[in-house]
C-alpha cells in the first residue's frame, strides 16, 4: 500500500524552540486517520508541514509522493482545512464557491452547491454572520469540492459544540462513503476521532508512540486486572503500556498479540480513549524518570 | 486569483475612483477659466509692466486651492500605503484566511504577485492621475507662483508630474512588505507611515539637491529678487538688503542658498545672516552705503528704484545656488527612477520572504 504522508526525522523549529522533532511517520492511504495527541505534541505543526505552509527544519517529508505544496499540480491533490476554519467574513458563500472554482483545476461545483443547499444556507449569506458550525461546514465544502486525494483536517471541531461537531463529523464521513480519497484529521479529543476513523496515530512529544487500524489496535490491548504482581513476571509477549497497583490488586494495560489465557486476570475490553491515555500515561511516566535521573 | 483579488479590493478601489473622478471633474470645470484669467491678465501686464504685481494678484487669489490639490497630491501615496499596502497581507494573516488561499491550488507566489500587480497597478494609476491632472491644472499658478512655493521647490515639485507614481508604488510595496515582517495591521500602519515619512523627508533635504551639480550664479538687484531694503541702525546706517528667494528670469527655480556679495565676490553679513536656507529663507546683506544722504537716503521721495541702481553700480549682488527650473522634467524621470527602483527592491524581498519564512 502506498503511503499518504510519510516522514523520515522530520523536524521543525521556531526561532530556538522545537516544535516537531526527530518525527517519523507513515501514514498508508485509503483510511480516514486519526492523529491524537496532547496539546503542543506537534500535530499542527505536522499537518502544516503536509499542506506546505511550512518548510521543514530537519528531515524530509513526502505526500502522496511528492513535495508539498511546491506546485499548483501538488496542491490540487491535497485538501486542507485549518485550525478553527478560517474563511473570509466579508465574502458571501457563493463567493467562496466562486473562489473554489476560479483556483482549483478539479473543482466540484455541483458537489460544492448541493451541500450547501443541503445544508439550508443561503449562498448570498455574508459568512461574518454564519455561526461557528456553518462556517466550519463551509471550510469542508470548500476542501471537499476541490476533489483532492488526501484531505487533512486540523482539529476541525474544536471550537463547536456537541451537535455541531457530530453533523460536521458525518457530513466528512458521507463525503468520504461517496468519493474515495484518504483523510488525515487530528484532534486532542479521542471521543471525535472514534466515530469517524479506522486507523489511529498516537503523536506525543513528536513521536509516533502507536500507529495501526482501530479494530486492529483494539483487539491487541487489554487491561488486565488481577492479584498484586510484578510486571516483569508478565510472558515475553505481552508489553505493558501503563500500570497501576493497590496494596492487593494490579491493573495493567498490555499490548499482545496473542491471546490472554493467564486465568489469574480478569480482562476487559480497551475503550479507544483508554487505550490513547494509556500511551500518554506511559510517556509522562517515562518522563518523570528521565528527569529524576538527570536531577541525580 | 485575479478575481478573488478583485473581489477583496473592489470596494476600496471604487470608492477611490469616485473621489478622483470628483477631484478631476472639478479640476476640468475650473481650470479653463483659470487659465484663460491667466492669458488676459499676462496680456494686459506686458504692456505696462506690472506682471509682477498680476502675479501676486493672481496667485493670492487662488493660494488656497493651489495648496489644498497639492496637499492632495502629496498625501494620496501615505494613504496608499498605509490603507491599501499594509493591510493587505497582516489581514490575511490575523483572520487566518492566508491557510485558507494557499490551500487553493495556487502556489503563494502567485498569489502574492497577483495582488501586488492588481493592488499597485491601482494604485499608481490612481496617482498618475492625481498627478497629471493637479500638474495640468496649476499651470498657470506654477508660473505665478511665489519664490518659497516656485515649482522645483520640495513641497511643490513632490505633487506634480510623475513623481507621484513612484511615491505610490513605493509607498504600497512598503506598507505590504511592512505588514509581512509585523503581522499585525495597526503596527504595521504606523511602521509603514513613520518610515514612508522618513523617507519622503530625506529625499528633497539630502539626495534632490545633489541629483545635479547645483547652479551658482551672481544676479544684479532688482524688483525681481529684491523683497525689500531697510535701514541698518546697528550697523550705522547702512542699507539692509533683503532678498527674495528667486532668481530674476528663471522663475520656479529651486533657490538652494542665497547671499548678498560685494564686488569682490565675499559675502556680506546682515541682520538676518547671511545664508538662505535650503527650505527657501531669504538671504540678507548690508550694504555700506550713507543712508543719511545720496539716492539711498529715506528722505529722498525717489523710491526703490534709485537706490537699487546705486547699489547695482556699486557692484554689490545677490549670489544664488539654485536647480534651475529647466530640471523639473529631467528630475521627476530621476526621482522616479530612485523610487521605481527601491520598490523593486522591496517587492524583490517581500517575495523571498514569502517563500522563506511567512507561514
Amino acid at each position: 500500500m502506498t503511503a499518504v504522508l510519510e516522514a523520515q526525522a522530520l523536524g521543525k523549529k521556531y526561532g530556538r524552540h522545537w516544535a516537531l522533532r526527530e518525527c517519523t511517520i507513515d501514514i498508508p492511504a485509503g483510511h480516514v486517520v486519526g492523529l491524537v495527541g496532547p496539546n503542543g505534541a506537534g500535530k499542527t505543526t505536522l499537518l502544516k508541514l503536509a499542506g506546505g505552509q511550512l518548510e521543514p527544519t530537519a528531515g524530509e517529508i513526502t505526500v502522496l509522493g511528492g513535495r508539498p505544496g511546491g506546485t499548483p499540480a501538488q496542491l490540487a491533490r491535497v485538501g486542507f482545512v485549518a485550525q478553527e476554519t478560517p474563511v473570509y467574513a466579508a465574502l458571501t458563500i457563493a463567493d467562496h464557491l466562486r473562489l473554489g472554482a476560479r483556483l482549483n483545476p478539479r473543482w466540484d461545483a455541483t458537489m460544492a452547491e448541493d451541500r450547501i443547499a443541503r445544508l439550508g444556507l443561503a449562498p448570498k449569506h455574508r459568512v461574518g454572520k454564519l455561526s461557528g458550525g456553518q462556517r466550519a461546514q463551509l471550510a469542508l465544502t470548500l476542501g471537499l469540492a476541490k476533489r483532492p486525494e488526501l484531505l487533512i483536517l486540523d482539529e476541525p471541531v474544536a471550537s463547536l459544540d456537541p451537535l455541531a461537531r457530530r453533523e460536521f463529523l458525518q457530513g466528512l464521513m458521507e463525503a468520504t462513503a461517496e468519493h474515495e480519497f484518504s483523510v488525515v484529521l487530528s484532534s486532542h479529543l479521542v471521543s471525535d476521532l472514534e466515530r469517524v476513523c479506522d486507523y489511529l496515530i498516537v503523536l506525543i512529544d513528536s513521536r509516533v508512540q502507536v500507529a495501526g487500524e482501530v479494530d486492529r489496535l483494539l483487539a491487541t490491548h487489554h487491561r488486565l486486572t488481577g492479584p498484586r504482581l510484578d510486571p516483569d513476571r508478565l510472558p515475553a509477549d505481552q508489553h505493558v503500556i501503563s500500570a497501576g497497583h493497590t496494596d492487593r490488586q494490579s491493573t495493567l494495560v498490555v499490548h499482545t498479540d496473542s491471546p490472554i489465557h493467564d486465568p489469574a486476570w480478569t480482562v476487559t475490553q480497551l475503550s479507544l480513549e483508554d487505550l490513547v491515555l494509556a500511551y500518554m500515561e506511559q510517556r509522562a511516566a517515562e518522563n518523570r524518570r528521565v528527569a529524576l535521573e538527570v536531577q541525580r | 486569483m485575479t478575481w478573488l483579488t478583485w473581489r477583496q479590493f473592489r470596494g476600496s478601489a471604487v470608492m477611490t475612483a469616485a473621489l478622483l473622478v470628483v477631484l478631476t471633474t472639478t479640476l476640468a470645470l475650473t481650470g479653463p477659466n483659470m487659465a484663460s484669467g491667466y492669458t488676459t491678465g499676462i496680456a494686459a501686464c506686458t504692456q505696462d509692466d506690472t506682471c509682477g504685481r498680476f502675479y501676486d494678484r493672481f496667485f493670492g487669489q487662488y493660494d488656497m486651492p493651489f495648496m489644498a490639490v497639492s496637499l492632495i497630491v502629496l498625501l494620496l501615496p501615505a494613504l496608499v500605503g498605509l490603507f491599501w499596502g499594509a493591510p493587505l497581507i497582516t489581514r490575511e494573516l490575523e483572520a487566518g484566511t492566508h491557510l485558507l488561499v494557499w490551500n487553493q491550488s495556487v502556489t503563494r507566489v502567485r498569489w502574492l504577485a497577483v495582488k501586488l500587480g492588481v493592488v499597485g497597478l491601482a494604485a499608481m494609476a490612481a496617482a498618475c492621475v492625481c498627478g497629471l491632472a493637479v500638474t495640468w491644472w496649476s499651470d498657470p499658478l506654477d508660473k505665478s507662483a511665489p519664490g518659497n512655493l516656485a515649482l522645483m521647490t520640495p513641497l511643490v515639485f513632490g505633487a506634480r508630474g510623475i513623481a507621484p507614481v513612484g511615491y505610490a508604488a513605493f509607498a504600497f510595496v512598503l506598507g505590504v512588505t511592512v505588514g509581512m515582517l509585523v503581522r499585525r495591521t495597526l503596527p504595521a500602519m504606523a511602521l509603514t507611515l513613520a518610515v514612508f515619512v522618513a523617507i519622503q523627508l530625506a529625499m528633497p533635504l539630502l539626495v534632490r539637491p545633489h541629483l545635479m551639480p547645483p547652479v551658482t550664479s551672481t544676479f544684479e538687484l532688482s524688483e525681481a529678487n529684491v523683497d525689500g531694503l531697510g535701514v541698518s541702525r546697528d550697523e550705522g546706517g547702512k542699507v539692509r538688503v533683503s532678498l527674495e528667494t528667486a532668481v530674476p528670469g528663471d522663475t520656479g527655480a529651486w533657490v538652494l542658498a542665497n547671499t548678498m556679495v560685494d564686488p569682490s565676490g565675499r559675502t556680506l553679513g546682515g541682520a538676518g545672516g547671511g545664508g538662505g536656507g535650503r527650505d527657501g529663507g531669504g538671504g540678507e546683506g548690508s550694504v555700506p552705503i550713507s543712508t543719511t544722504s545720496g539716492p539711498c537716503a529715506p528722505t529722498q521721495a525717489q523710491g526703490l528704484g534709485t537706490c537699487l541702481v546705486e547699489i547695482n553700480r556699486l557692484g554689490y549682488r545677490q549670489q544664488a545656488t539654485y536647480q534651475p527650473l529647466a530640471r523639473f522634467w529631467p528630475f521627476q524621470w530621476i526621482e522616479t527612477g530612485i523610487y521605481a527602483v527601491l520598490t523593486l527592491g522591496l517587492t524583490w524581498f517581500a517575495f523571498w520572504w514569502i517563500r522563506r519564512r511567512l507561514s
